[in-house]
């Protein structure tokens, strides 16, 4: 090669600098057949594409901010006394976790704000996932391809909480002392083996002297490392599958419409990682999040009114403030059901929306892949679903700040616990009831546009004296879009009796899937879309009106 | 020339009854406006709160006996404003403008300290931050009083719409009393209990985290109530930036060119 390039430098000179990195690259490395598949690769526009994005920007974001505070912080629990520049803790005993976190806020070089960007990020980050979550589960994502996919993302969320609880227990104040505390309640509660787990746990009685240290290598080794495998293999699952787009023109269910990876996407998702940053610091560098000068150094004798956990864990501070203190003494031992009980739900709630695409899969017996996204009136018992889901979620969370609600809005904590008590049971049903209402009435509405046209605003009077409104006829693509969605027949139970006259006994798994199918598919459970037939009739007939 | 007459008996009359009553030894300047005082307090008691506390302030079922609570606790409800409270309350009483100028209150106080012997109203060397220490008052804040008044005082729920208020804007006398005397839902902490310095030492603490002169070093305090303003705030601004953002740069797309 290099023969044959001095041969002809004359006519044609030395390949460009960057070809040359690349070349020495791609002999070294093999990237060539990479980046050749994957540079070209294309990406769909769509706002709510990029709320994955945001997870990832900031998920980069707190790695990069937590490398700066291991820097200062210590993760031990030995009693130190402060004697730092914050007055009001002057001489007070505190663990050197407390000592130093106080030491990074006030007295390290820009450590307050990377402390503040490191939690406002995880508050953003982990709100990003739950909206993530919902993007993919209205739309529909999680269709086959891409069921794992929504099993990685939801262990990342969940994983996210206990990364999240973790870190902001590292600093051994008041408030998160309070929090430990609660964990610990919750562990205790566990019929026989709670005091074991809990003194396990702690290495002993809690507090002890143990659990920063611990929950330190949890929080930055052993969760985040856990976290980046899951990330790594849900971009890569990304890249696999293809992303999935919105029914449109040209868009069909083998190609994906939108722009390349290089340079168009590179360019966008660069600058997106700067903005995603920029408000972050910027929120950061506004607003307090966390400030444990103000709450003191943990001790178990000490607690505060509005002690909360961060959001997310919210709904399971929830679950305990509004579940009735029931206790059972049974030959001498004593079951909490008022915290085991909670204890229970608090996976279940979650389990309940992790394992909803695989009911989908079974009671629709769809084994196709699936790359166009769904509309979510147009698949009204999971949006209806997924609305209700997200109620019940919000209910706890209302439970969990129950205290700060009766104060400001100057009501009893009682009324408060008590509408949660019964809203955890009735808001979901009543969301549901009305989420699928207001999907078939967009359903009819789509039908309407799509044979009848829009309505233009525009009043005509007619000779006769009959006022009417002009109707609009859609454009083609407009019409293509109203009606690509596809639209299951419900399921039927087979015959029950074969060609020999032999009668089948028919499962209940059977007969609970048609039961189902029919609550999705069946009739009122959504709107026949418009026929080709219908449209044609009525556009060729007697005009629009 | 009527009046004239009219007021020479009275001055007359009143002058001999208390030449006659008065006690002979202690009969003193100090003592005169101290009675006359009470005389006021009993007066402005009879408009303002007997009502409820009863003429002689022996209490009714709207309203609790005022004797042995002390001059400290009428200086803190009256100051605060709580009392006299209005007839259609809530829960609680809630703090509110101070119609009394502090003679009146003081004249109050007078009476029904009158009636039993109780807590006075501090001196301002009792309260004054001067000289305390305030991490050892936050200490003392933080295991007697943020259960109820959160960490740097700025309130929370009781059960049944009632609530811790916050401490923002009390003044230090007024904190004083209250721990004193504990008013309404609020346990009472007689010297016994916090002794005066520790008294000290937690109304500096509450200055210095809550006062006019607190700075918050990380920027907007958002309350200072914890992480539901926080996550609130995360949702509403942080993510809600960000989703703004998005909609800005997904809407901002690369054109491919129309030949």
């Amino acid at each position: 090669m290099s023969t044959t390039t001095t041969n002809e430098s004359g006519t044609r000179g030395r390949a460009p600098a960057g070809e040359r990195v690349a070349d020495w690259a791609d002999g070294r490395l093999g990237i060539y057949s990479l980046a050749k598949s994957n540079m070209r690769k294309i990406f769909p526009d769509h706002w709510s594409f990029m709320l994955g994005e945001v997870c990832l920007y900031s998920f980069i974001i707190i790695i990069l901010t937590g490398v700066y505070l291991t820097l200062f912080f210590h993760p031990s629990m030995n009693e130190v006394v402060y004697h730092g520049s914050y007055v009001p803790l002057q001489g007070q005993l505190m663990s050197e976790a407390f000592n130093s976190t106080v030491h990074i806020s006030f007295d390290v070089r820009g450590g307050l704000l990377i402390r503040q960007i490191h939690h406002w990020a995880a508050l953003i980050f982990l709100a990003g996932m739950f909206v993530h979550m919902m993007r993919v589960f209205f739309t529909g994502a999680f269709r086959k391809p891409r069921e794992i996919n929504w099993l990685f993302g939801f262990l990342l969320f969940v994983l996210g909480m206990f990364t999240g609880f973790t870190g902001y227990s590292l600093p051994d104040d008041l408030l998160s002392g309070t929090g430990v505390r609660f964990m610990e309640g919750a562990i205790l509660s566990v019929p026989i083996v709670g005091t074991y787990l809990s003194f396990f746990l702690f290495g002993g009685q809690f507090p002890g002297g143990d659990f920063v240290a611990r929950f330190y290598s949890i929080h930055i080794l052993l969760l985040p490392g856990i976290m980046l495998g899951l990330v790594v293999g849900h971009l890569i699952l990304v890249f696999y599958h293809k992303h999935t787009q919105f029914a449109g023109p040209g868009k069909t269910n083998n190609n994906v419409v939108g722009m390349p990876l290089l340079p168009v996407y590179m360019a966008k998702a660069g600058g997106f990682f700067f903005l995603v940053f920029g408000v972050i610091a910027a929120i950061a560098a506004i607003a307090t999040i966390n400030p444990i000068w103000a709450m003191g150094p943990y001790r178990p004798d000490q607690v505060s009114t509005g002690a909360q956990p961060d959001w997310y864990m919210g709904f399971s501070e929830g679950l305990i403030r509004v579940m009735p203190g029931w206790e059972i003494n049974f030959w001498g031992h004593t079951l909490v059901l008022g915290v085991f009980i909670p204890l229970v739900i608090f996976p279940l709630v979650l389990v309940t929306i992790a394992v909803y695409p695989f009911i989908e899969a079974w009671v629709t017996g769809d084994r196709r892949e699936h790359h166009i996204l769904d509309r979510p009136r147009n698949a009204p018992t999971r949006t209806a679903f997924g609305a209700a889901w997200i109620s019940w979620y919000f209910v706890l969370l209302i439970g969990g700040g129950n205290d700060l609600w009766a104060t400001h809005f100057h009501l009893s904590i009682n009324a408060i616990t008590w509408f949660v008590r019964v809203a955890f049971f009735v808001v979901p049903v009543l969301v549901f009831i009305a989420t699928k209402r207001i999907c078939l009435g967009l359903q009819r509405r789509d039908h309407d546009k799509v044979l009848h046209g829009r309505e233009s605003g525009i009043i005509k009077r007619l000779p006769h004296g009959e006022f009417i409104e002009v109707h609009e006829p859609l454009s083609q693509e407009q019409l293509h879009t109203l009606t690509a969605h596809e639209q299951y027949e419900p399921a039927e139970i087979g015959p029950t009796v074969d060609e020999n006259g032999v009668e089948r006994k028919v499962k209940g798994s059977e007969r609970l899937r048609a039961k189902l199918s029919n609550a999705y598919y069946g009739e009122n459970n959504q709107i026949p879309k418009p026929t080709v037939e219908e449209y044609k009739e009525i556009t060729s007939g007697h005009g629009h009106h | 020339m009527a009046a004239f007459v009219v007021l020479l008996i009275a001055l007359t009359l009143s002058g001999g009854l208390y030449a006659a009553f008065a006690p002979a030894e202690k009969a003193q300047a100090d003592d005169t406006a101290q009675s006359l005082a009470i005389e006021e307090g009993k007066k402005l008691y009879s408009v303002g709160c007997a009502s409820c506390h009863g003429t002689g302030g022996e209490g009714s079922h709207n309203g609790p006996s005022l004797v042995g609570v002390g001059a400290a606790a009428v200086d803190f409800q009256v100051g605060t404003g709580r009392m006299p409270a209005a007839t259609s309350q809530g829960p609680q009483v809630p703090r509110k403008k101070n119609i009394y100028s502090q003679t009146q209150i003081d004249q109050i106080a007078g009476y029904i300290a009158s009636l039993g012997a109780g807590p006075t109203v501090p001196t301002a060397n009792d309260y004054s931050p001067d000289g305390a220490d305030i991490a050892k008052g936050g200490e003392l804040f933080r295991t007697n009083c943020a259960q109820c008044h959160n960490f740097t005082g700025k309130g929370g729920a009781l059960t049944h719409g009632k609530f811790a208020p916050s401490l923002e804007g009390v003044a230090p006398k007024h904190i004083y009393e209250a721990m004193q005397t504990g008013p309404q839902n609020m346990p009472s902490f007689p010297d016994t209990t916090l002794s005066q310095q520790n008294k000290k030492d937690i109304i500096a603490y509450v200055n210095a985290v809550n006062g006019d002169q607190t700075v918050s070093p990380g920027g907007l305090e958002l309350g200072g109530l914890g992480p539901v303003s926080e996550g609130l705030f995360a949702w509403i601004f942080g993510l809600g930036a960000l989703i703004v953002v998005a909609v800005w740069v997904a809407a901002r797309t690369a054109k491919a060119k129309k030949s």
